[in-house]
């Protein structure tokens, strides 16, 4: 068998090593890299109360800089139970903003409201703080808290009104999430796609059955990571809600109690800590903080992008 | 009532709702401004307010000099930090996207966003106060630029991927190696987008509180060292805003409003930025 010509191969250009690329990556790993010596090293300082204090820091309720025993049950319960209540506030109104910015009415009033919106994210929270507790908690004291206390009393929850307590620093967590939550819902409701809504409304729907029963049906995966990255932002909220919360360490026996949450205690005594194992309490506490919000903010990313995906394929 | 008709109420009830909410949404933002102005409006039109530092309680013409400048040097030593890092980050995820590395870089900032600032703000104590045993504004400052960073990425990556590939690709056509095709025709093409995103850090990290409490720390006196304890405007209202005297608690929304109407400018600045960068964009 002669003749059998093997094929041609021409010799791949040497290129050479694309330095940029491997430069640019280096200077790129230092995102990545921070994630992580944040985590190790809170973990490292906090050292000495994980291993006084081992599981039992996450269930004790007892907060004694004196006597050394640190429990966190109490600031866990306030961060999530005031960002519960806040996403309560905050989500029906978020999503109706969100379902307005996203297609109702003209260019110029939407583009308005949506710059309105943003700016309310650009408010520094140490602003909303201040409003908070000369503005906002005082009112809702006279107007919210007094009149459902007096009228739902027989319930236990709801009485004792204060003007600084768990439910005012919801109030002003609502507030501050509401850009997160609005921003998130409005892309995911436009990346619906047209034929949707158009099918619906050739079927002789209307407006509120085409958006109730198909537009936000379609959504409903990438809003919900929107209330979740918005949870994430809530549970990290130090600043207004320490100003307004009332800074007490307890289970709150009411929703309008003082209470605490764990930035907040972080806030208000690091700077007072002294010996090894208060400090090393108070960064286990926000090592606690920081696992919690990465675990909801990674969820809520990979429910936002795989819904985006989704509805664009 | 047929069940038409009453299809037809029910939708424009509910939209009429919607909007309702969408207003209500926008009465916060109102009240803060209003609020802010008209509380801080007579401490700030006292011009030693701009001048002065801060004085005893009772003795009259304190002022909030001393945040200012130090805001100014925390955030302007934290820039320097992180718009360069950030900027080549965003150059690179744009340019090598694809790549896996490039996802996680992705993932990282994306999630490095959402990170409290309060956390940062310990591990920025954890990795420089502790071990110098002081206080100093530069660990504020490496504080703040953790929490800059991503922003920088995210909005460079975005100003860089707006650029039609024709233009990278007429340049590799030249010949032109890979890196000036990047940094010399790409990025300042995408240059109003990438001040976009440094704007947008700036004033996320002006109006941040947390971070400082136990790294830049405040200061009563005017300084400039960043070795040394700095104040920042945001310390200022949070500690006078909770103090019981009332001149601090004017001073405090006197500072709120300063802030305020620097974020704000800073923020609708980025904007009209932008826009342009979108025109530019659209031209090439």
């Amino acid at each position: 068998m002669a003749g059998a010509i093997g094929p041609i191969v021409i010799p791949a250009p040497s290129s050479p090593p694309d330095r940029f690329r491997t430069l640019t990556a280096v200077v790129a790993s230092v995102a990545p890299i921070l994630l992580v010596v944040i985590v190790v090293i809170l973990f490292q300082q906090a050292g000495p109360a994980v291993s006084k204090f081992g599981l039992g820091f996450l269930t004790g309720t007892d907060w004694n800089p004196v006597k050394e025993t640190f429990g966190a049950l109490p600031a866990i319960f306030g961060t999530i139970s005031t960002s519960f209540v806040a996403l309560v506030i905050a989500v029906p109104v978020g999503v109706a903003v969100a379902v307005v910015l996203a297609e109702q009415g003209q260019q110029g009033i939407r583009a308005l409201l949506g710059t309105g919106i943003e700016l309310l994210a650009a408010i520094p929270s140490v602003v909303y703080g201040i409003w908070a507790l000369y503005v906002l908690a005082p009112w809702s004291y006279q107007h919210i808290e007094i009149p459902i206390s007096d009228r739902f009393g027989f319930i236990n929850y709801l009485t004792h009104p204060a003007v600084r307590g768990l439910f005012n620093a919801a109030l002003v967590l609502a507030v501050m999430i509401l850009p997160t939550l609005t921003a998130v819902s409005r892309d995911v409701i436009r990346a619906v796609p047209r034929g949707l809504r158009e099918n619906a409304i050739a079927l002789g729907a209307t407006w509120w059955e085409t958006t109730w029963r198909v537009i936000l049906p379609a959504a409903r995966p990438g809003i919900f990571g929107a209330v979740i990255l918005a949870l994430g932002r809530a549970l990290g909220e130090t600043i207004a809600v320490t100003m307004v919360i009332g800074n007490r360490y307890e289970i709150p026996p009411t929703i309008f109690s003082p209470a605490y949450t764990i930035a907040s205690v972080i806030a208000n005594e690091f700077t007072e800590a002294t010996g090894t194992l208060y400090p090393a309490a108070l960064i286990e506490l926000g090592l606690v903080l920081i696992l919690v919000t990465l675990t909801v903010n990674l969820f809520a990313l990979l429910l936002v992008r795989s819904a985006q995906s989704r509805i664009a394929v | 009532m047929n069940r038409n008709a009453r299809r037809g109420y029910t939708s424009g009830a509910s939209l009429f709702v919607m909007y309702v909410l969408t207003v209500l949404a926008l009465i916060p933002l109102a009240l803060v401004l209003w609020f802010t102005a008209s509380k801080g409006l007579p401490s700030v039109l006292h011009p030693e307010f701009f001048t002065n530092v801060e004085r005893p309680v009772g003795i009259p013409g304190a002022g909030i000099a001393h945040a200012i400048v130090g805001t100014g040097i925390l955030v302007g030593i934290a820039s320097l930090m992180a718009i360069p890092i950030g900027v080549l980050t965003g150059v690179y995820l744009a340019e090598y996207g694809y790549t896996r590395w490039a996802g996680w870089v992705r993932l990282a900032s994306d999630v490095l966003v959402g990170t409290p600032s309060i956390a940062v703000g310990l591990f920025a104590y954890a990795l420089v106060v502790a071990p110098l045993r002081h206080f100093s504004g530069i660990s504020g400052s490496i504080a703040l630029a953790i929490l800059m960073l991503p922003i920088v990425i995210r909005t460079t990556e975005g100003a860089v991927s707006l650029i039609p590939s024709g233009l990278r690709e007429s340049g590799l056509a030249l010949g032109l190696p890979r890196w000036r095709v990047s940094m010399q025709l790409i990025l300042p093409a995408a240059v109003p987008g990438v001040i976009t995103g440094a704007l947008l850090a700036v004033a996320r990290a002006s109006g941040e509180t947390a971070p400082l409490l136990f790294t830049a720390f405040g200061n009563h006196l005017f300084s400039i060292d960043p070795s040394q304890p700095l104040q920042a405007l945001p310390l200022t209202v949070y500690h006078d805003a909770l103090a019981p005297y009332k001149s601090l608690q004017d001073q405090a929304w006197g500072a709120a409003l300063v802030l305020v109407v620097m974020v704000l400018i800073i923020n609708l600045l980025s904007r009209w930025v932008l826009r342009r960068q979108i025109r530019l964009a659209g031209q090439l």
